[in-house]
């Protein structure tokens, strides 16, 4: 029986990749360690080796040939003694016949271990399900001009935009954190950023974010404008001091004569199967923190848009992305200079019986959700908060007034969360509005599991957004 | 130094890695009389501001957490004489009032920020432990103990940045030289040869730790030494010592060569804060120190030897308790803050 060799997983969130290049041919005997095909993604390439030992029967998938599924066969190894010409010809058993050998994997110091191809092809994650809601187009911002040309730009391009074009406008703007510069970023989001600006603004430093959270945190003190990457916000924790202590607090306890004009990013939220240490939302743990900014976009032009603003605000901001999004296009509008306010939430869709208001990732989920309530005849508004702090609540108290239901949707724990807080407000504001208790959907109050199954169960999904609107509309 | 206190240094021992090249074995300062009668009353300065803020705290018109410098002014003085104030910045941690007073920043504003009045350097909304002034790059003022440290070289980072010529000064304490971070910043200001110098103010007491029983090594000058970074320990009592060690530091610094580390071997003669007891060491030990090290007795010896007489320190000491007693007197007529500075400066902008 002829080994089926498949597509590899190389990163927990890589779906479909491009086979570049194969470094062998029908026919040629590989052993274990023999690297047989370099694969690209869209962080990385990486080589692929062998694990099996035989002859190659029969190449599937030409090089050359983008998204290839993970999991697809691509190849066929004939084992020793069997004939390579029938091994071709006849069928094959799935095997675990080959694994990744990573080149230039982007990811961080804890590396998980990389998912196998056919386990990472064969098991739906929730992780996976939040990214496929993510899949949800939304319209046009409020604020891009009619009529304006827009470009597909995934959002790791649009945060380098963002970044770049605020560097290329002021000089005092620089990038420091872990991986940044020489290897273009953890997450690849600094791309080309060395290149353009060289390394006395783009900065790698040491694995030490408590360390250099401060550096960054002085040099704003001092008159820069430091943009400050976490790997993950997981890392930031130990950071959190100079977040909270050194920089949030300066301006009033300085009687506004001090100011930290600085933003701190990166990932945050669930990422794909790498357990808890590495899947949180920190966004209502910022968020509770008077002096802060805290912001987490949804698409490609929020990120860039957004961004730019948070590099040009005179106060310090933490800027939550999700590592889920990254290689997620949207369309951008092409204008010099777009720069979104930051504060204002966005209606993403209209609707009149319920209002989904939700922030980042979880904006994907309320979209799905609102397409299948659609099918039964629910017509959801969704809200994009953008921002976390200070919170449009006049948008969504706006918002309940017509629809007199509202959800919560939100990638995170239900606890003292922005859901908690957004339903805090309504009662105090839109109390006579409501014709329903304001629900919150979230993930499940565990740290976050590693098993597959029991990610799904854990994390937010549409239909338990479908559920809760159900509740709430009195149709169940 | 302080046989009661603490481990005297053998000055003559080989430093760890002869064959690196090291600034070299600073020299007292040679003062001239006006320097010195400068230095004698900035000490001073410090020493009578430090006894009335007590004296307010007592009253109960200093609220909070108070620490003051009492014993320790010869650092700040002497340091910070030796910096060029239109470059260079410092910062420091909580017991910070002697460092705003010797950079000649009005002692009522300092005051009215420790009563918590509005006419306060912070408005009276930082207090004693959080003071600023960004006009003198006096960067504060960090009531968490060691943050300075990685804000301070964060500050050295800009000078480097842009390229100013500036050179920060960062003051911590022998407790906070057993934080984390303060290695962490060790680590990037030496990899990036950034232009500060970290002064560890070894008063002997992290609040009620002596020194030895909270540090593997308690030469503290030598904790630079894993990431090349060399220290100079100092007579932190002896003004003239302290500016002596500035300006070897400082021409290390600006030269390029990156951090130093000057650990200044000093004694607070009051408790860590107001409230504090005191009781981790006996009284005969702060009178020893007072009898044999005062840095202001020190000063006055050397004045009255260049032929300064009583009745002229006399007559600067009336001064000073004048300047410090309508300093008080403003602190505590001055009015409290408008209630609706409570919702002010939170953010710079508005969105």
């Amino acid at each position: 029986m002829a080994i089926e060799i498949k597509m590899p997983a190389l990163s927990p969130t890589m779906e479909e990749g491009t086979l570049a290049k194969w470094l062998v041919k029908e026919g040629d005997t590989v052993k274990s360690g023999d690297i047989m095909a370099e694969i690209e993604t869209d962080k990385a390439t990486m080589e692929f080796e062998a694990v099996d030992e035989g002859v190659i029967a029969k190449i599937i998938v030409a090089e050359g040939t983008d998204n290839v599924k993970v999991g697809t066969a691509i190849a066929l190894l004939a084992e020793e003694g069997e004939d390579v010409a029938s091994a071709a010809a006849s069928g094959s058993r799935s095997g675990d016949a080959a694994n990744a050998a990573p080149k230039n994997e982007p990811t961080d110091h804890n590396a998980p271990p990389m998912p196998e191809g056919a386990a990472a092809a064969e098991q739906e994650s929730g992780t996976q399900k939040l990214v496929a809601a993510a899949e949800q187009e939304a319209p046009a911002s409020p604020e891009i001009p009619e009529g304006t040309e827009m470009v597909k730009l995934t959002v790791r391009e649009a945060l380098r935009d963002a970044m770049a074009e605020e560097m290329r406008a002021d000089d005092r703007v620089f990038v420091m954190g872990e991986e940044v510069a020489q290897y273009q970023g953890a997450y690849k989001v600094t791309q080309g950023l060395l290149d353009e600006f060289g390394d006395r603004r783009v900065i790698d430093t040491p694995i030490t974010e408590y360390g250099f959270a401060g550096v960054g945190t002085g040099a704003a003190m001092g008159g820069l404008r430091p943009v400050i990457e976490f790997m993950t916000f997981n890392f930031a924790m130990q950071a959190i001091d100079h977040i909270i202590n050194s920089a949030a607090k300066t301006n009033y306890m300085s009687g506004g004569q001090m100011r930290c004009p600085i933003v701190f990013r990166g990932p945050n939220g669930a990422a794909s199967r790498v357990g808890a240490q590495h899947s949180q939302n920190y966004g209502p743990w910022y968020a509770s923190v008077p002096g802060l900014i805290v912001i987490a976009p949804y698409d490609a032009a929020d990120a860039k848009g957004l961004l730019k603003a948070a590099i040009r605000s005179e106060d310090p901001v933490v800027f939550l992305e999700n590592e889920l999004m990254y290689g997620r296009s949207f369309d951008v509008p092409k204008l010099d200079d777009f720069v979104l306010p930051i504060g204002k939430a966005r209606i993403m869709r209209e609707g009149k019986d319920v209002t989904l208001v939700s922030y980042s990732i979880g904006v994907g989920v309320a979209l799905e959700a609102a397409e299948k309530l659609a099918a039964e005849g629910i017509d959801a508004e969704v809200i994009d908060l953008r921002t976390l702090r200070p919170l449009d609540t006049k948008t969504v108290l706006k918002s309940l007034a017509k629809t007199n239901r509202l959800v919560v949707v939100e990638e995170g724990w239900p606890t003292c969360s922005i859901a908690s807080e957004i339903t805090a407000v309504v009662m105090e504001e839109g109390f006579d509005d409501l014709d329903a208790p304001v629900l919150r959907v979230t993930n499940e109050d565990v740290p976050l599991p590693y098993a597959a199954n029991l990610e799904k169960l854990a994390l937010v999904d549409a239909n338990k957004v479908v559920a809760a609107v159900k509740k709430v509309t009195y149709r169940g | 130094m302080f046989p009661t206190v603490a481990k005297a240094p053998s000055r003559t021992s080989e430093p760890p890695i002869p064959n690196r090249e090291r600034p070299a074995e600073p020299q007292p300062f040679q003062a001239t009389k006006e320097q010195l009668l400068d230095f004698y009353k900035q000490m001073l300065l410090i020493r009578r501001f430090e006894e009335k803020a007590g004296q307010l705290y007592g009253l109960g018109l200093i609220g909070g957490f108070c620490h003051l410098y009492i014993g320790q002014e010869a650092v700040a003085v002497g340091l910070q004489s030796a910096l060029d104030g239109d470059k260079d910045s410092v910062i420091t941690g909580y017991r910070d009032h002697g460092h705003m007073l010797a950079y000649g920043i009005d002692p009522k504003v300092i005051m009215a920020e420790l009563t918590g009045r509005a006419a306060g350097i912070s408005k009276g909304k930082g207090g004693s432990m959080h003071m600023f002034s960004t006009e003198h790059k006096f960067y504060g003022g960090h009531g968490i103990v060691g943050a300075q440290v990685s804000l301070g070289t964060g500050l050295a980072f800009g000078h480097k940045y842009s390229n100013d010529g500036g050179v920060c000064l960062a003051y911590f304490g022998d407790g906070a030289a057993n934080q984390g971070q303060v290695y962490e910043s060790f680590n990037m200001a030496e990899l990036w040869k950034l232009p500060i110098i970290f002064v560890i103010e070894n008063n002997q007491y992290a609040m009620g730790t002596a020194v030895n029983r909270a540090s593997s090594e308690d030469q503290l000058y030598r904790r630079g030494e894993s990431f090349r970074i060399p220290g100079i320990q100092v007579d932190g009592m002896d003004v003239l010592a302290c500016r002596g060690a500035a300006e070897e530091a400082l021409a290390w610094v600006r030269a390029g060569k990156g951090p130093v580390i000057l650990e200044m071997k000093t004694y607070r003669y009051r408790g860590h804060s107001m409230s504090d007891p005191a009781k981790y060491r006996s009284r005969e030990e702060v009178q020893g120190v007072r009898d044999k090290s005062d840095p202001i007795d020190h000063v006055k010896r050397l004045l009255e030897e260049q032929g300064v007489t009583e009745a002229d320190l006399k007559g600067l000491e009336q001064d000073i308790r004048k300047t410090v007693n309508e300093a008080a007197d403003f602190a505590e007529q001055t009015p409290e803050p408008d209630v609706a500075e409570l919702y002010t400066e939170v953010l710079v902008e508005r969105y």
